[in-house]
């Protein structure tokens, strides 16, 4: 049963670490969802989160294989349960005067923003799980959506304990 | 005449040491300026800090402390700069070969011979690329290599420059780690951590790509840095539940055999195995990557495994009840079709890597760690376990050694009257005997190689395992020759591989390099004519070289004209005449074209694509493992394939 993981890998900041990650993904044929990379709180180390969708084994060589790569400090998978996940959503609806406050409601139920508004146009922010900006989209999609991008999912575990803890291998 | 002699006597006693500006080289027999480098004080390890030179001068100190003895490349554009102070150097030999790829085989053949790491440089551009061969090569069979290639100056890399190739990117999948070196005072460090990279661990490549102004501008040197590799921690030792595990899996087995695999020979683990293997009586097969870890006299030695493997080896696994796999991968050369490999059999797998760990095969008792350690632990808990009593493994030896008796290693004459190169290959195993080196190349010369040579030490087999790179033989016998120069090295080659990187004797032969080249001419690209004879209804497309229709090129005349002995041997009469001839020159290379009938073909053989039960013993006859029975009593193997050929011909 092929399932979603989701991977928090700890990289040095390098010149090309995101190049050796991604192809290594794309030559051992494993599928990524989604990969967002950012700053962490410790200087020159990067945190990546991959969403890949693999059966188990396979992704016991995932996080193998990733180990090996010299610039991959640490692996850890985060369970959903165990977790905030969270992907973040800019969207462009057609709303004319008409319908605006129609868009707005929406807007307002899913606790997101509008952050740029024209005649013609309301942008949107809003943050959340894959599930809600998805509801979200599929309540917008009505009114005509001109342009949309999405980040990938960051994540990280619930509770005091930092990412140290609890490394996969 | 080339002259042997000229390396060490006519280099220049200095070493790589600052110097004010350009200046011509020094003349032969200059005293050396600085005093560190006199040869045979290294065991003080001295130190620098901040020592001001270009970033040139930088890598060679770099290569000379590391303890670099021998570099084998091609200057080009952008690495110039460093082979202005590699001049100077009386620690560093650099060997100038004729095509990188020829370079980087023989740095591998180097690392093969002595388990140091083997070193090759190059220019960027084309140089870099033709290194891709060769460092694929050594990431597949895990040899530890430094490739040090020449960039483009920082400002024009990106601008797709003259002679720019992107390396770092090329090489990415099949290297360990590489690296772009965007500062001189990272240098040092860079090096460092190459050969550690490269040496420790899972060995394999590791490419340092440095731009032409990061090797001319003015740096330090300072000597030891710190490495910082805050991600890399390989296991070496082996977790004691597991090792405990293991043992009684070992002891409880009525079924059991040792897997070996190249691991062994890189963790310098023979000895240990020797003493494990005759403390448990067990049966050992070696994979193509491990021949020499275990004596093939060895009474509990049964063989290779895999496509060309014995038939008893390939029975042991399949019969198997527990493989224990030590430092070997699970190829699908050696398993066959996965799903039917080994189906009764428990797996201890021990590596180094934990990737490779239920890879392709689930393990039901992982140990990660370096082969020696696991061993030398596994000997302890064995021992301990053997108190406990041991499961009965007489009917398990009966049976293999019933196979080992019905179906030997075997080969047949040719019909045609023509040599048997078989034969020829036995015969170069038997006059030069188990201290020689044998580096082959890749195809049927390979396997019969792997066959009829006996390999009684570590280190003796050198060949292309993993990535099955033809041309590989001359120039790893050149690496290997260059590490142990009072060695008898023999390179096994084909026809169809010695046209590829026979070059190299021209290198050979002007830098005193005296191997010893069996060229195994058989007018075709042998292996794949087997398989278009097997699998393609004798359509022989594109497979005659026409090295035996129109001898071009004439093997004996190429050898004469790139300063090597030509010999030729066409009949049984004139092979051991020509062996002997071949062994009794040590001043040049020398090249034997032994012209061999066509038709002969390896076997036993599974075939691609079918499970390891289908193993052929020769054509038309399988042993069928299905049954405790065997099906055939066609007697030998060579009886066998003789009337098959028969009734080819009729």
């Amino acid at each position: 049963m092929i399932e979603r993981h989701t991977l928090s890998v700890l990289v040095e900041d390098k010149p090309g670490v995101l190049a050796r990650v991604s192809g290594l993904f794309s030559r051992r044929g494993f599928n990524i969802v989604s990969l967002a990379v950012g700053p962490t709180e410790q200087v020159g180390v990067s945190r990546m989160t991959i969403v890949v969708a693999v059966e188990d084994l396979p992704l016991e060589q995932v996080t193998k294989q990733l180990n090996k790569l010299v610039h991959v400090i640490k692996i850890v998978e985060l369970e959903p349960a165990a977790s905030v996940q969270r992907e973040l959503l800019l969207v462009k609806v057609r709303a004319d005067p008409a319908v605006r406050s129609q868009v707005l409601e929406i807007v307002d139920l899913f606790r997101a923003h509008a952050v740029d508004v024209t005649p013609e146009a309301l942008t949107v922010e809003a943050t959340g799980t894959a599930e809600k900006i998805a509801a979200l989209l599929k309540n917008l999609e009505p009114y005509g959506i001109r342009e949309m991008v999405q980040s990938g999912t960051i994540a990280v575990g619930r509770g005091p304990r930092s990412i140290t803890a609890t490394a996969v291998r | 005449m080339p002259n042997p002699t000229i390396s060490e006597a006519e280099q220049p006693m200095t070493t790589a040491t600052p110097r004010s500006g350009p200046k011509p080289a020094p003349p032969p027999g200059r005293p050396a300026p600085a005093p560190q480098a006199v040869p045979g004080t290294r065991a003080e390890s001295p130190r620098f800090d901040a020592v001001p030179m270009t970033g040139a001068q930088s890598l060679v100190r770099s290569l000379e402390e590391v303890g670099c003895e021998v570099v084998f490349g091609i200057p080009g554009g952008t690495i110039l700069p460093a082979y202005d102070p590699l001049l100077d150097s009386t620690r560093v030999r650099h060997v100038l070969v004729r095509h990188e790829q020829g370079g980087g085989h023989a740095a591998t053949g180097y690392a093969q011979a002595t388990g140091k790491v083997g070193v090759c440089m190059a220019t960027s551009g084309p140089g870099a690329t033709n290194l891709v061969t060769p460092i694929a090569d050594a990431h597949m069979d895990s040899i530890p290599l430094v490739a040090i290639t020449g960039q483009q100056s920082r400002p024009l890399i990106g601008t797709d420059a003259f002679q720019e190739a992107d390396i770092t990117g090329i090489t990415m999948p099949i290297t360990k780690h590489n690296v772009l070196v965007t500062d001189a005072r990272d240098i040092p460090r860079a090096i460092t951590e190459a050969f550690h990279l490269a040496s420790t661990g899972r060995p394999g490549p590791v490419l340092v790509d440095i731009p032409k102004d990061v090797l001319q501008e003015q740096t330090t040197f300072t000597w030891p840095v710190e490495m910082e590799l805050p991600g890399y921690r390989p296991t070496t030792r082996p977790h004691g539940k597991q090792i405990r595990e293991a043992a009684k899996l070992i002891c409880a087995a009525r079924r059991p055999v040792f897997y070996v695999g190249g691991g062994v020979l890189k963790a310098r683990a023979w000895d240990e195995l020797k003493e494990l293997v005759e403390l448990t009586g067990i049966p050992v097969v070696t994979t193509l990557m491990a021949r020499g870890a275990f004596p093939d006299s060895h009474p509990q030695h049964v063989g290779m495994p895999g496509m060309h493997g014995t038939v008893a080896a390939v029975a042991a696994m399949q019969k198997s009840d527990l493989l224990i796999a030590l430092g070997a991968r699970f190829d699908d050369r050696v398993t066959g079709v996965l799903s039917s490999f080994a189906p009764h059999a428990q797996v201890v797998h021990a590596d180094i890597d934990p990737a490779e760990i239920s890879k392709n095969r689930r393990a039901d008792v992982p140990i990660v760690g370096d082969c020696k350690e696991v061993i030398t632990d596994l000997i302890e808990a064995v021992g301990a376990e053997r108190a406990n009593g041991t499961a009965d493994i007489g009917d398990w030896w009966s049976q293999l050694d019933e196979l080992r008796g019905r179906f030997p290693l075997g080969y047949t004459w040719p019909a045609d009257g023509s040599l048997s190169p078989e034969y020829v290959i036995e015969r170069i195993g038997q006059i030069a005997g188990p201290d020689a080196v044998y580096a082959a190349g890749v195809g049927q010369h390979q396997m019969w190689a792997a066959q009829f040579i006996k390999y009684e030490k570590p280190r003796t087999w050198l060949n292309s395992g993993g990535l099955g790179t033809m041309g590989f033989a001359v120039p790893a016998a050149m690496g290997a020759k260059m590490a142990r120069p009072d060695a008898v090295v023999w390179c096994i080659d084909g026809d169809g591989c010695f046209q590829m990187t026979n070059q190299e004797l021209a290198t050979c032969a002007i830098e005193g390099i005296p191997i010893k080249v069996a060229v195994i001419n058989n007018g075709n690209l042998g292996m794949v004519r087997q398989w278009q004879n097997l699998f393609y209804k004798e359509r022989y497309s594109n497979t005659d070289l026409g090295t035996h229709k129109h001898r071009i090129p004439d093997f004996k005349l190429l050898a004469e004209a790139m300063g090597c002995v030509g010999l030729r041997a066409e009949s049984k009469d004139d092979v051991d005449r020509v062996i002997h001839e071949a062994m009794a020159i040590n001043d040049r290379p020398v090249v034997i074209d032994f012209v061999v009938g066509a038709d002969a073909q390896v076997w036993p053989m599974v075939a691609a694509g079918t499970g390891n039960d289908e193993i052929m013993a020769a054509r038309n006859i399988r042993p069928l493992f299905d049954g405790d029975e065997l099906v055939t009593d066609t007697g030998t193997v060579a009886a066998v394939t003789a009337e098959a050929q028969k009734d080819q011909e009729s």
